[in-house]
């Protein structure tokens, strides 16, 4: 009884607090917005540049602002705070338990036969978009997150210029495709080596440096790739990027209309789509190699020296770890994974140029890996298809058109909503989606440990 | 071969500059195998420094710092190694190994000396075991064959686990925590992550072991466990400790040997009675502030 009283009261102090809140916030909102929607110059006929103002579009939004502050205030908040009082369940449920032992199977099983439900619910025409948009697309992110992974998420060092052995492993396979005629498979390994040895370049004298300084080097690393990329034309010509660069075929059977291509060979009529299946099971092949072998390094002591050094390096030194090598090892291996994606990724699109490396590619790889969980290889495939998918689902929402108009491009928002996406998932679990994680060993019991126990207790 | 008694580790002229600061002058003093040594002074007499310039975490600004294991007959060859510029040299089964000449990791990797931290550094994260599988880091990456064994899973790994797992389960029962082995490190009791992390140096495998303030922070029934632990790993393992520590009762009940470090310089030392009646120590502790006075005269007076 007594707390009913009392949260009642608090609610209606609430009220008064809230008002204010959002009386301040929309004033905020109009002060910032005013020059940013309020005012904007058109080009008029005579090439002039004119004033004009929005009143409409920046009144709805500030309103839309200061009442999304309303009700964040009078529902979000307290739900938030009965979410925190709420008591931890010690036990997790049975189903949680047999959900948890056959998620994983039914996942793989699942985009294993993704094309074949793909192509009968759509046929060979329609099909092609599913395959190769959200199929392999999503799952040359789900790679690349899985590699960035056992960098950032096990290891614990920030890498924000992964990309850099992205475009490494994509130039290999370019150039030496293009140069020397070596088939995929063998450029595949040897891409992923050259990746690997760049990383432990890189590594070697960056490795001393420790969390924000890290971070800072690694992203002038990734600039410096690109724009070596950009100018070094003689070899990799530029802006202008390579072409035709040769496609894998299946195992010496090319994909094309010849006598000699897949579809004559195996008596099917021609249709682009094979090509795009055998892709799609390769680069599937491809990222489930890198969680098999992310899974069965962190049962080994390396996977275990990663974490101890996430948790703490001066410990680690303390028990006898060379902290360089181990950290060199987590920076080679990362960066193998992510030029097997690069060979692969050039090999998919045939054209390379340094704009599909940019500081903004590295930036979505981390993102996916920080709101998947740091460590988690579940938590960043879920990631990786909300945002890859997310992207490529914009491109699907023509009927937006029909709601704000002709001029509407629903891509354009991608960012802004990324941005709302990453706030919320962050407010609403700040350790990224799943935020446990698997104790590698165990004598009884393999329950999941959440990341981070001790700092977590003092939000 | 190795004989109780024995000198295990010599420091020698050991000092430790921070700019203008001298944290440790002209230090020397000895630890005997199979002896628990301690290191005792007040606050910021440079405790903690010796300790990292022992365990490789800081190099000495001077001085020699020798560790032997097996016979100590190879001590005589101290100066030739120290001409000779090396690390360390192997003779059989006797090594003699001069400590400020390796970087941290390998002081524990093979000159075997493990260490604690008076500020406790486990992986919170990790699970009880894990902490102790990573504790034996360099020897299950040799069964691993440098993980190329492990990832294809060869049967002489998972050996080679299940007997780390098994020495990590015998030492989770020694310090009293088996019923926890699953359970995040950071989700211990203070006094019980203590002996956690003495546990995890200790399957490092040591032939020393050093311990910081291990009794910082534990209640007199904690404080009586942890000084059975030490006194056990000293009699049944022959592993020699050395020990920093501010409660007198612990030191003068366990200690075989005490050294006394006020300002860096080394006051005082020898057996724990004669290091109690000595009048220069007991003016150290005089000289600390008022509220800790009191403490340390009834302790040191006893
Ligand atoms: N890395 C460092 N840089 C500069 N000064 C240091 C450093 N480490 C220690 N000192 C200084 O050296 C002196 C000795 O410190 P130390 O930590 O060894 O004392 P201690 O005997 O362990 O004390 P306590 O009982 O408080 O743990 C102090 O004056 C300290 O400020
Ligand atoms: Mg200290």
């Amino acid at each position: 009884m007594a707390t009913g009283v009392k949260s009642s009261a608090a609610q209606r102090i609430d009220t008064v607090a809230a008002l204010r809140d959002a009386a301040i916030t929309t004033l905020l909102a109009f002060g910032l917005f005013l020059p940013l929607i309020g005012f904007h110059t058109v080009t008029n006929i005579r090439n002039e540049l004119e004033l004009d103002t929005r009143w409409p579009l920046l009144f709805s939004i500030v309103a839309v602002v200061g009442v999304a502050r309303l009700a964040y205030s009078f529902l979000l908040a307290p739900w938030l705070e009965r979410i925190k009082l709420r008591p931890v369940a010690t036990t997790t449920p049975a189903w949680r338990a047999t959900f948890g032992k056959w998620f994983v199977p039914f996942c793989i099983g699942f985009v294993i036969v993704y094309p074949a439900i793909i192509i009968a619910a759509t046929g060979f025409g329609g099909a092609l978009k599913w395959v190769d948009n959200f199929g392999i697309q999503i799952l040359i992110y789900v790679m690349l997150g899985w590699g960035l992974n056992i960098v950032v998420g096990l290891a614990g060092l920030l890498d924000l210029g992964y990309v850099a052995f992205y475009a490494v492993g994509a130039y290999a396979y370019a150039l030496l495709a293009k140069e020397f005629g070596f088939s995929f498979w063998i450029l595949l390994p040897l891409a992923g080596v050259m990746s690997s040895f760049w990383g432990i370049l890189l590594g070697f004298p960056v490795l001393r440096l420790r969390g924000d300084y890290l971070a800072i080097v690694t992203l002038a690393f990734g600039e410096i790739i690109r724009i070596v990329l950009v100018n070094w034309v003689d070899v990799t010509n530029g802006y202008a990027g390579i072409s035709g660069i040769p496609r894998p075929s299946f195992f010496g059977i090319p994909f094309n209309a010849s006598d000699d291509g897949f579809a004559a060979t195996f008596g099917l009529e021609f249709s682009p789509i094979y090509r795009t299946i055998f892709l799609y099971y390769l680069i599937l092949a491809l990222a489930l190699l890198t969680a098999f072998v992310t899974v069965r390094l962190r049962r080994l002591p390396v996977g275990r020296a990663w974490e101890a050094l996430r948790e703490d390096e001066i410990a680690c030194r303390s028990l006898g770890i060379n902290t360089t090598h181990t950290k060199l090892t987590a920076f080679g291996m990362g960066a193998m994974f992510a030029g097997f994606a690069g060979s692969f990724f050039a090999a998919r699109q045939g054209f390379i140029s340094p704009e599909s490396f940019t500081f903004l590619e590295s930036a979505t790889i981390l993102a996916i890996v920080v709101l998947g969980g740091m460590g988690s290889q579940i938590g960043v495939a879920i990631a990786a298809i909300a945002m890859i998918g997310g992207t490529e689902i914009m491109r699907e929402l023509e009927f937006l058109k029909h709601i704000f108009g002709e001029s509407f491009d629903p891509t354009q928002y991608r960012m802004l909503l990324f941005g709302f996406a990453m706030v919320i998932i962050m407010v609403l679990r700040p350790r990224g989606l799943i935020s446990s994680r698997a104790p590698s060993v165990f004598l009884k019991d393999p329950k999941p440990v959440p990341v981070d126990p001790v700092k977590q207790g003092h939000g | 071969m190795t004989n109780a008694g024995d000198i295990l580790l010599r420091v020698e002229h050991l000092t430790m500059r921070f700019g203008g600061l001298v944290a440790v002058d002209d230090l020397s003093f000895e630890a005997r195998q199979g002896e628990i040594t301690a290191l005792i002074g007040p606050n910021g007499a440079g405790k903690t420094t010796v300790f990292n310039c022992i365990t490789g975490f800081y190099k000495p600004s001077e001085g020699r710092i020798g560790l032997c294991h097996g016979d100590a007959a190879i001590w005589s060859e101290l100066d030739a190694l120290t001409e000779s510029g090396k690390r360390g040299i192997t003779r059989g089964d006797s090594g003699l190994y001069l400590l400020e000449r390796m970087p941290d990791y390998l002081v524990t990797q093979n000159a075997r000396v493990a260490r604690t931290f008076q500020n406790i550094r486990l992986f919170p994260g990790m699970t009880l075991l894990e902490n102790l599988l990573v504790a034996q880091h360099n020897a299950l990456m040799v069964a691993s064959g440098y993980t190329l064994f492990g990832i294809f899973g060869l049967p002489s790994y998972h050996r080679a686990e299940r007997a780390s797992v098994e020495k990590a389960r015998d030492w989770l029962n020694r310090v009293g925590l088996i019923h926890r082995a699953d359970d995040p490190a950071g989700d211990l009791p203070y006094g019980d992550q203590r002996r956690l992390e003495i546990a995890r140096a200790m399957c490092t495998d040591p032939v020393l072991l050093c311990l910081d303030e291990p009794a910082a922070g534990l209640n007199p029934r904690e404080s009586a466990l942890l000084n059975e632990l030490l006194m056990s790993i000293g009699n049944e393992h022959g592993i020699s400790i050395l020990l920093i520590e501010h409660d007198m009762s612990v030191v003068m009940e366990i200690s075989d040997h005490v050294v006394v470090l006020d300002y860096g310089i080394k006051i005082s030392d020898g057996a724990p009675e004669v290091v109690r009646n000595d009048p220069k120590v007991i003016a150290a502790y005089l000289g600390v502030p008022d509220h800790e006075l009191e403490k340390a005269g009834a302790e040191i007076g006893r």
